[in-house]
């Protein structure tokens, strides 16, 4: 992939993530650009999370948490004065490993960040937002009737899946997802990947995974943590069929993890 | 005095019986084999201690209820007791007289009648407290034996002991709700007298409570109408008080939950809860001696009419700030009860802090926060001490907050202290207004707890 010839969407330089005194995540540099899918693997602890949630400064809401090096969004740094972290959050959304939708009803989950940021200038353009996000995240047709029922009443599969339309709605330009599938069944799981096929190309996304199947059936470009560490990135197929390192192929074949 | 050492001797033989039994389990264990026996030796000793203590307990228990009813029909069989008095009055006097000198407990008589039946009395006493010392002890012997003769290998010693154990706790846990049932009974029985003597419409929908006209003899119709009462209450423990107690509450709580850092909440918040256990006649006093003449000044100054040195005002202020720890303190656990996740939601969509308790925190923990809201109405309207030290007496239908006003409590205080008799309609009102109050506080407990049940099974 030639990564290269195009401005990356997004790039880390150096990243040092802290947990009080421990360090969680060391010397990470990667590029995220917006026509693949990108996967980061790794086994469980590997800092993988940590590393996503750097991207969106979530790690801001834990006090002990501290971030070193540079991660720019768009050639901006996220970390410098002049990022406001709450406009940061509406450009790169982010769903979550536990389907969380609020206790809300359907369409005031979707319509929570369009009110937020002031996106619709009416109650019809608000409704057509909806309508689009929820269409998007292929939901609409399973809730079009029940708008007005809660969110939680959805089943995990369907909850995960608004939670990428609440994620939509607000017309990001990356979305960073936590392990979206480890609480879903097959079948749901099966629609979620389907879902992020589709949308790739409409925003950059970025995806942790400990299921390396799905890594391969989704991604194009596949990173390997390992111990706060990122071990080797590379296009998908190479990652898989040829890893440089041997702890990615240790991996990847099962010898642990 | 005798009481006290047969019980102790009983105690002891208890603990005899353990030591022995132990020791006798042990033996039996170590010839048979640790995996051949049921239950520990220890266990043995409790099952033996148990058979012990428990039926001469209950024995002694029983008979000391017993006894002075034997110990008056002998007193009475006696040829002394023939000149007694014949009306009961007299003569109940004279014997308990007789009886109070034969315990010791008074020196002197001064009806000397009553000396002649002294010494009968404690022959009379002494005698039945040998038999019922004798009888607990062979009672506790007995089953020591019985218990003892049990000891084998395969006796399960154990689950029997933890059957004591469970019956104990059960009792325990009984007794708070018997005597919950008693008091409910006592005041339903009162109210019942109450409600023969004065309508319960008039009672419950009267705008006029003057008991002490009913008191001087002017009757008992248009004296007991206590809407005045429920107004003061309500107006003082669930508008003003909530007033005060509802926002400051939930704010300190959004704070300590959202915005305070771990240090700045570890000291407040232990500082809050510290407020909720101060004496709550500390607040009257407050409420009494600083805000109600405060206010009653800046009524006057301000042109205020009816402005009255005790107000509802005072007392509901006050009682607001009562409650502040315990509103926030509910709220603090409903919004420390919302999953992390939600939050996280809320700030990756690119929501701020107060955004995001205002649409998701506050919304999800709400049911949490009306819940503790009921408990503290139910609390407010309860209280006691700050109303009867600054609300006043005076039954006044009133909106005016700076007019006296009186409630439920301090009228069943003024109803229910000083000399009484027992059998007026006065007295017996305190009785009714208890009725209704514990059947409000009743209701609401149980509306705030099944909304907080139901709140937190949504995430569960």
């Amino acid at each position: 992939m030639a990564e290269s010839d195009t401005i990356p969407k997004m790039s880390a330089r150096g990243v040092n993530v802290f947990y009080g005194e421990k360090q969680a995540i060391q010397d990470v540099s990667i590029d995220v650009d917006l026509d693949n899918v990108t996967a980061f693997i790794g086994p469980s602890g590997c800092g993988k999370s940590t590393f996503l949630r750097t991207l969106n400064r979530m790690n801001d809401t834990v006090a002990s948490a501290r971030v070193e090096g540079k991660i720019t969004l768009d050639g901006e740094d996220i970390y410098g004065a002049n990022m406001d972290v709450v406009q940061l959050r509406a450009r790169v959304g982010m769903v979550f490993q536990k389907p969380n939708p609020f206790p809300k009803t359907i369409y005031e989950n979707v319509a929570y960040g369009p009110r937020i940021h002031g996106l619709a200038s009416g109650k019809a353009d608000l409704d057509q937002i909806v309508e689009k996000s929820l269409r998007r995240a292929g939901l609409w047709d399973e809730v079009k009737d029940r708008l007005n029922d809660s969110g939680t009443a959805l089943s995990g599969g369907q909850q995960q899946r608004l939670c990428i339309a609440r994620a939509i709605a607000v017309d990001p330009e990356v979305i960073l997802m936590d392990e979206p599938c480890s609480a879903l069944d097959p079948i749901a799981t099966a629609k979620i990947e389907e879902l992020i096929l589709e949308l790739r190309g409409n925003y950059a996304i970025v995806i942790v995974t400990h299921n390396m199947q799905q890594a391969a059936r989704v991604s194009q470009r596949t990173a390997f943590f390992h111990l706060g560490r990122m071990v080797e990135q590379g296009p998908t197929t190479e990652i898989f069929t040829n890893p440089r390192e041997e702890r990615t192929k240790d991996y990847i074949t099962g010898r642990y993890g | 005095m005798t009481g006290l050492m047969i019980v102790l001797i009983i105690l002891a033989l208890g603990a005899i019986g353990w030591i022995v039994a132990r020791a006798r389990a042990t033996r039996l264990q170590i010839e048979v084999g640790r995996l051949a026996t049921n239950s520990r030796p220890t266990q043995h000793g409790w099952y033996v201690a148990l058979w012990t203590t428990l039926p001469a307990l209950a024995f002694l228990a029983v008979w000391a209820n017993v006894m002075p009813g034997l110990v008056h029909g002998t007193v009475m069989a006696t040829p002394a007791a023939r000149s007694l008095p014949a009306d009961d009055f007299s003569r109940n006097a004279v014997l308990a007289e007789a009886q109070a000198i034969a315990s010791g407990a008074q020196a002197g008589a001064f009806n000397p009648q009553s000396l002649t039946l002294v010494d009968s009395f404690r022959a009379a006493t002494s005698r039945y407290s040998a038999i019922g010392a004798i009888l607990a002890a062979i009672l506790a012997f007995a089953g020591g034996a019985y218990a003892f003769s049990r000891v084998r290998p395969a006796f399960t010693a154990r689950s029997r002991v933890e059957r004591v154990v469970m019956w104990t706790l059960l009792g325990a846990s009984l007794i708070a709700i018997i005597t919950t049932a008693g008091i409910v009974a006592s005041l339903l029985l009162e109210s019942l007298r109450f409600f023969s003597m004065v309508n319960p419409l008039d009672f419950l929908f009267g705008l006029k409570w003057s008991p002490q006209s009913a008191a001087l003899g002017y009757g008992n119709e248009n004296a007991f109408g206590a809407v005045p009462l429920f107004w003061g209450t309500v107006f003082i423990g669930a508008i003003i008080a909530m007033i005060v107690a509802i926002p400051l509450g939930l704010m300190s709580a959004i704070y300590l939950t959202q915005y305070a850092r771990p240090e700045t909440r570890k000291w407040m918040k232990p500082i809050l809860e510290v407020l909720a256990g101060v004496p709550t006649v500390v607040y009257g006093y407050f409420a009494a001696l600083t805000v109600a003449p405060a206010l009653r000044s800046f009524a006057s100054t301000v042109g205020i009419p009816g402005a009255s040195s005790e107000s509802a005002l005072a007392a509901g202020l006050v009682m607001g700030v009562m409650i502040i720890p315990f509103v926030s303190s509910m709220a603090d656990d409903s919004i420390a009860a919302v999953p992390q996740a939600m939050r996280d939601g809320s700030l990756a969509m690119g929501a701020t802090t107060s955004e995001t308790i205002r649409k998701v925190l506050i919304p999800a923990a709400l049911p949490g926060v009306v819940g503790g809201v009921l408990l503290a109405v139910s609390r407010a309207i309860g209280e006691t001490m700050i109303v009867v030290m600054a609300a006043g007496l005076a039954a006044n239908l009133t909106l005016n907050p700076f007019a006296s006003v009186t409630t439920v409590t301090t009228q069943m205080v003024q109803l229910l202290t000083g000399d009484q008799e027992f059998d007026s309609a006065k007295t017996l009102a305190a009785f009714a207004l208890g009725l209704v109050l514990f059947v409000v506080t009743l209701l609401l407990n149980i509306v705030a707890l099944r909304v907080v049940k139901k709140y937190r099974e949504a995430y569960e």
